[in-house]
C-alpha cells in the first residue's frame, strides 16, 4: 500500500528542485532549505528523545535471551541476559553495532502440514550493509564541511576505494556506492516481493527508501558521470558552515537536487520511523539488567490499590475454617 | 471438539498469500466461533469494581458502551504514553521490517495477517497516530492513521485477545518492541470499557474473594491436599500431614491453584508434598495466598497488583522468613518483573537460605522468592536426594520451555538439570523451538478457554510440530514443563496433534524417582499406574 504515492512524492521533490533551480532560486535550495532542514532535524530529534525520556520506566522488563544469573552454578549468558550495568552496555553495544537481535532471525515455512523453522540472515545482512554504507558515506561527506580534510575522513575514503577501480576514466569507485545501492534495492525488493512485508508496508516505509535512492543516484551521477565543479560546491558548503552563505556560479541543478533531497531527509527524520535511530537506545526490553530479584526497581508513579486483606477473607470463611481445623486469627 | 482433523486444520494456512484488501479495509471483523472467548459476566466485573459492569456478549451488535467511550480510550492512551516508556517508544519506532511476522505461533497457525505481531501492534498504532502524531493528523490514512470507531474497537478486542503475551516476537525485533507490552496496554484500555472475557474475569473475581482462580475455599483446599496425601500413602506407605496457615513456619509455599485441581497438575502438587515431607521442611501452605498465578495480569497491571499483594501480606502475617514458588509461567513473570516493584521493599522477610543445604539464594535477596526448580536443583547438586531413576524408565522425556520463565526471567538450565537427574531418557526439541526461542503452548494469557479451542490448536501447532518431531525420531512420550497453564493446555494439544505424548510437571518426575525414608516398595507412579517392571502380566 502506498508505494506509488511514495515514488510520486520523491519524483515530485526532484522536479520541484529542478524547476526551482532552473528559474534561479539557487539561494533557496542552496542556503535556506539546508539551514531550515538542519534546524528541524536537531530540534526535532532532541524533542522526540526528550519526550520519550519523560515517559518513565515503571517496570524492569528486559526480554531475557539466555540463562539468567543466579547463585547456583549454571553459567550465565552475560550478553543476552545481563544482570549488571556492564552486561547491559555489552548487550546494547552488540545490538547497535551488530544488530544482534536481527541476526537471530529465522524463517518459518509450512510444507505438507509440517512446520520448518530455519536460519535466515538476509535481512540482517541487508540492514547491516545499508547502515554501515550510509555511515561511511556520511563520514566521507564531512570533507565538504571542513577546510582541510581530517585524517579520519581520508582513511575512510581510501578504505572505501581500496579496490582501485575506475569506471570509464572517472574517479576511483567507492565500494559503499555499490553496497548501499544493492542494500537499498534489496530492502525495497523485499517490501514489494514478500507478500507479508508488502501487506504491512505504509507509504512512510517506501518514502525513505525512494528518497535515499534519489540521494544516492544523484550523488553517483555527479561523481562518475557528470563532471560537477567540486570547488564551487565546497565553496557553498563551507559558506554554510561559517555562516557566510554564498551561492557560487557553475553549480548545476543536479547538485541542488541532491542537496534538496538530503535536506528533506533531515527535516523528515524526526517525524518518521527513522527515529528508530534514537529509540533503539531507549528500548526497556533491551537496556535494563535482569536483576529484579536482587535489586528493587522503583515505579515513580506507583499508587496504592485496594485489595482484599486476610481479615476480610477470614471474616467470610471463619466458620468453615474452624470446622476444618484450619487455624484462625479470631476465634 | 468439533474441530477438523489435524491434517486438515492448517491446510488453509498459506503464509505467503495475503488478502487482496488492504488491512484497514477488512472491517468489520468477523467473530469466528472457536477464535474468541465469551464475554465477561456483569457480576464478575462488578465484584472487583471494573468499569461498565454488565453481561457482555461479543456477537451482539450493541456492546453497551458508555456514551463517552471514545474519549475514555483516547485519554487512556494518553495516560499510558506518559506512564510507560515502553508503550511510547514502541508506538513510534517500528520500521515494519517484518522480522517478527513469522515468529508468532498464531500467525503460523492461522495465516491471518493481523496475527503478525507487527500488524497486531499497527491496529493500535494506527489509532495512536491519528490522535497523537502530527503525521497521522496531517496525512491520515496515508500516514498510517485511522479514526477510532466501534468497528476498530471490536477489531482491537478480537486481536488483543488472540495474543498470549509470549514475547517471542520481541526476541527477534531489532528494537526490542514487545507485543506483550502492547497487548497488556491494549487490554487495559479495553478493560476501561468493561470489555473482558468470561474466562479471565471469572478467575479474577474468584481470586479476589477466595485467594485463588478456581474459587477453592479454605476447607476445600485442606481436604484436597488430604486427598492427595491419601494417594501418596497408598503409593509410598508414608502419611503426610500438610501444614496449612501455620504461623512461624520458615517458608511459605505458593503455587498456582491449577496444581490443586486438575490432572496432571495434581500429580505435581503431590510431588511438592512428598519432596517437602522428605526434607522435613518447615513450611506452610496458605489458604488465602493460594494462587501464584495472576489472571489480573491479563486485564490491567492495577488488577494484577490487587491480586498479588496478598502473597507478601500473608507471608508477613504468618511470620515466615521467605517464599518458595511452585512451577508456573506468568506467576513467575509477575513475581520476577513486577511484584517487588509493587510491594517492596520486602524488608519484613529474610534473604532466602536453603535450610537443607545452606545455599544462599543471593539472586533473590531483594524480593525473597525462590523458584522450586532452583531449590530442587540445589538439593540434587548437594546430593541430598536419593533417586531410583528406573522408576521413570518408561518415560522418554522432552522439555517445553514456558514463555514467561524463558523470556521474562531466563531460567533454562535448572529444570533440565533436574530432569536429567531423575530420568534416563531425555531429548531436546530442535534449537529454534526451545529455550529463548521456545514456542508458546498457544493458550497463555487467559486464552485457555474451551470456546477458543480452534485458535488454541492452531496456535499450539508450532509447539506440537516440534514435539511430533522428537516423538517420531526418539519415541518421546512425555512433555515436561514448569507451568500450570502448560499442564492444562498441553494435554489437549498433544491429544490433537501428537497422540501418545503425555504432559507432566518436573516435580512429579522428581517425586516419582525420589527414594523416601521409610517408604514401602513402590509399585505405582504418582498417577497410580504400575511402575516399569511392576506391570501385572
Amino acid at each position: 500500500m502506498g508505494i506509488g504515492l511514495a515514488l510520486i512524492s520523491v519524483l515530485g521533490l526532484i522536479l520541484f528542485a529542478y524547476v526551482g533551480t532552473t528559474i534561479g532560486l539557487n539561494a533557496l535550495f542552496g542556503v535556506v532549505f539546508p539551514y531550515a532542514a538542519f534546524i528541524i532535524f536537531v530540534i526535532g530529534f532532541i524533542y522526540r528523545v526528550v519526550k520519550w525520556g519523560k515517559s518513565p520506566v515503571p517496570f524492569r522488563i528486559p526480554t531475557t535471551a539466555g540463562q539468567h544469573y543466579s547463585s547456583l552454578w549454571f553459567k550465565q549468558n552475560k550478553i543476552d541476559n545481563p544482570s549488571t550495568a556492564w552486561g547491559v552496555a555489552l548487550r546494547m553495544f552488540f545490538e547497535i553495532f551488530t544488530f544482534r537481535s536481527l541476526f537471530r532471525n529465522t524463517k518459518a515455512e509450512i510444507l505438507q502440514g509440517r512446520l520448518y523453522v530455519g536460519s535466515s540472515k538476509w535481512l540482517w545482512l541487508g540492514a547491516l550493509a545499508f547502515h554501515y554504507s550510509f555511515l561511511i558515506i556520511f563520514i566521507r561527506h564531512l570533507r565538504f564541511f571542513t577546510p582541510e580534510t581530517p585524517w579520519v575522513i581520508s582513511i575512510a575514503e581510501s578504505l572505501d576505494s581500496f579496490l582501485q577501480v575506475h569506471i570509464l576514466g572517472s574517479p576511483l569507485l567507492y565500494i559503499t556506492n555499490i553496497s548501499i545501492a544493492v542494500a537499498l534495492l534489496y530492502l525495497l525488493g523485499r517490501r514489494i516481493l514478500d507478500p507479508k512485508i508488502k501487506y504491512i508496508s505504509l507509504p512512510s516505509d517506501y518514502f525513505p527508501l525512494f528518497l535515499i535512492l534519489g540521494i544516492i543516484s544523484t550523488g553517483v551521477l555527479m561523481r562518475y558521470f557528470f563532471k560537477v565543479d567540486v570547488t564551487a560546491i565546497k565553496e557553498l558548503t563551507l559558506g554554510l558552515v561559517y555562516f557566510k552563505p554564498v551561492v557560487p556560479e557553475g553549480v548545476g541543478s543536479l547538485f541542488y537536487i541532491h542537496l534538496f533531497l538530503v535536506s528533506i531527509l533531515f527535516a523528515y527524520f524526526p517525524f518518521s520511523k527513522l527515529m528508530h535511530m534514537g529509540g533503539v537506545f531507549l528500548s526497556p526490553t533491551r537496556n535494563l539488567a535482569n536483576n529484579n530479584r536482587m535489586e528493587r526497581h522503583i515505579n515513580p508513579w506507583d499508587y496504592p490499590v485496594k485489595h482484599r486483606h486476610y481479615e476480610e477473607y477470614e471474616d467470610e470463611f471463619r466458620e468453615k475454617m474452624k470446622k476444618a481445623g484450619i487455624p484462625v486469627e479470631k476465634e | 471438539m468439533g474441530l477438523p482433523r489435524p491434517e486438515e486444520l492448517i491446510s488453509d494456512v498459506n503464509l505467503k498469500k495475503m488478502p487482496s484488501k488492504a488491512w484497514m479495509d477488512t472491517l468489520p471483523v468477523e467473530f469466528k466461533p472457536g477464535f474468541y472467548c465469551y464475554g465477561a459476566k456483569g457480576k464478575n466485573l462488578e465484584y472487583v469494581g471494573f468499569p461498565n459492569a454488565r453481561d457482555f456478549h461479543v456477537t451482539d451488535p450493541d456492546w453497551k458502551l458508555p456514551e463517552d467511550w471514545k474519549k475514555t480510550v483516547i485519554e487512556g492512551i494518553k495516560q499510558r504514553i506518559e506512564r510507560f516508556r515502553t508503550f511510547h517508544v514502541f508506538m513510534d519506532i517500528c520500521v515494519r521490517c517484518g522480522a517478527c511476522a513469522d515468529k508468532c505461533h498464531f500467525f503460523i497457525g492461522t495465516g491471518d495477517p493481523k496475527n503478525m505481531p507487527v500488524l497486531r501492534a499497527e491496529l493500535l498504532r494506527s489509532v495512536y497516530r491519528k490522535y497523537f502524531t502530527s503525521s497521522g493528523k496531517i496525512f491520515g490514512r496515508n500516514g498510517g492513521a485511522r479514526d477510532l470507531d466501534l468497528d476498530v474497537l471490536k477489531e482491537l478486542w478480537y486481536y488483543f485477545y488472540q495474543c498470549t503475551e509470549c514475547r517471542r516476537c520481541s526476541l527477534f525485533c531489532p528494537y526490542g518492541i514487545d507485543t506483550a507490552e502492547i497487548t497488556i496496554i491494549a487490554r487495559e484500555l479495553l478493560n476501561l470499557l468493561g470489555l473482558n472475557t468470561d474466562w479471565i474475569s471469572g478467575p479474577v473475581a474468584n481470586c479476589y474473594r477466595t485467594g485463588n482462580h478456581l474459587g477453592i475455599e479454605p476447607h476445600t483446599m485442606k481436604s484436597t491436599l488430604e486427598f492427595m496425601c491419601n494417594d501418596i500413602e497408598d503409593i509410598t506407605g508414608i502419611r503426610i500431614e500438610p501444614p496449612i496457615n501455620k504461623k512461624g513456619a520458615e517458608i511459605l509455599f505458593v503455587t498456582p491453584s491449577g496444581d490443586l485441581f486438575a490432572d496432571p497438575g495434581i500429580y505435581n502438587c503431590m510431588g511438592y508434598l512428598m519432596l517437602f515431607h522428605e526434607l522435613g521442611l518447615d513450611y506452610t501452605w496458605s489458604t488465602f495466598a493460594s494462587e501464584g498465578g495472576n489472571f489480573g495480569f491479563f486485564t490491567s497491571l492495577e488488577m494484577a497488583k490487587r491480586l498479588h499483594s496478598k502473597i507478601y501480606e500473608e507471608a508477613k502475617r504468618l511470620g515466615v522468613k521467605w517464599i518458595l514458588g511452585g512451577e508456573c509461567g506468568h506467576m513467575w513473570r509477575v513475581w520476577h518483573q513486577y511484584h517487588n516493584t509493587w510491594f517492596g521493599p520486602v524488608d519484613f522477610l529474610e534473604e532466602p537460605v536453603s535450610p537443607i543445604t545452606g545455599t544462599k539464594f543471593e539472586h533473590a535477596k531483594s524480593n525473597k522468592i525462590v523458584h522450586i526448580s532452583e531449590f530442587t536443583a540445589d538439593l540434587i547438586k548437594h546430593g541430598i536426594l536419593k533417586f531410583d531413576k528406573s522408576r521413570n524408565d518408561n518415560l522418554i522425556v522432552t522439555f517445553h520451555d514456558s514463555c514467561n520463565v524463558s523470556r521474562g526471567m531466563g531460567m533454562f538450565e535448572e529444570p533440565r538439570y533436574i530432569i536429567k537427574n531423575v530420568c534416563n531418557h531425555f531429548y531436546e526439541m530442535p534449537d529454534e523451538t526451545i529455550r529463548e526461542q521456545t514456542f508458546c503452548c498457544g493458550s497463555g494469557s487467559g486464552l485457555n478457554a474451551g470456546e477458543i479451542m480452534e485458535q488454541r490448536m492452531r496456535g499450539g501447532f508450532p509447539r506440537a510440530n516440534a514435539v511430533r518431531y522428537v516423538h517420531e525420531k526418539f519415541g518421546v512420550n512425555l512433555l515436561a514443563n514448569i507451568c500450570a497453564i502448560d499442564r492444562a493446555a498441553l494435554p489437549p494439544l498433544m491429544n490433537y496433534w501428537v497422540p501418545g505424548v503425555r504432559v507432566s510437571g518436573v516435580t512429579e518426575l522428581v517425586a516419582n524417582a525420589m527414594i523416601m525414608k521409610g517408604e514401602k516398595e513402590r509399585e505405582m507412579n504418582l498417577r497410580m499406574e504400575p511402575l516399569p517392571g511392576k506391570e501385572v502380566e
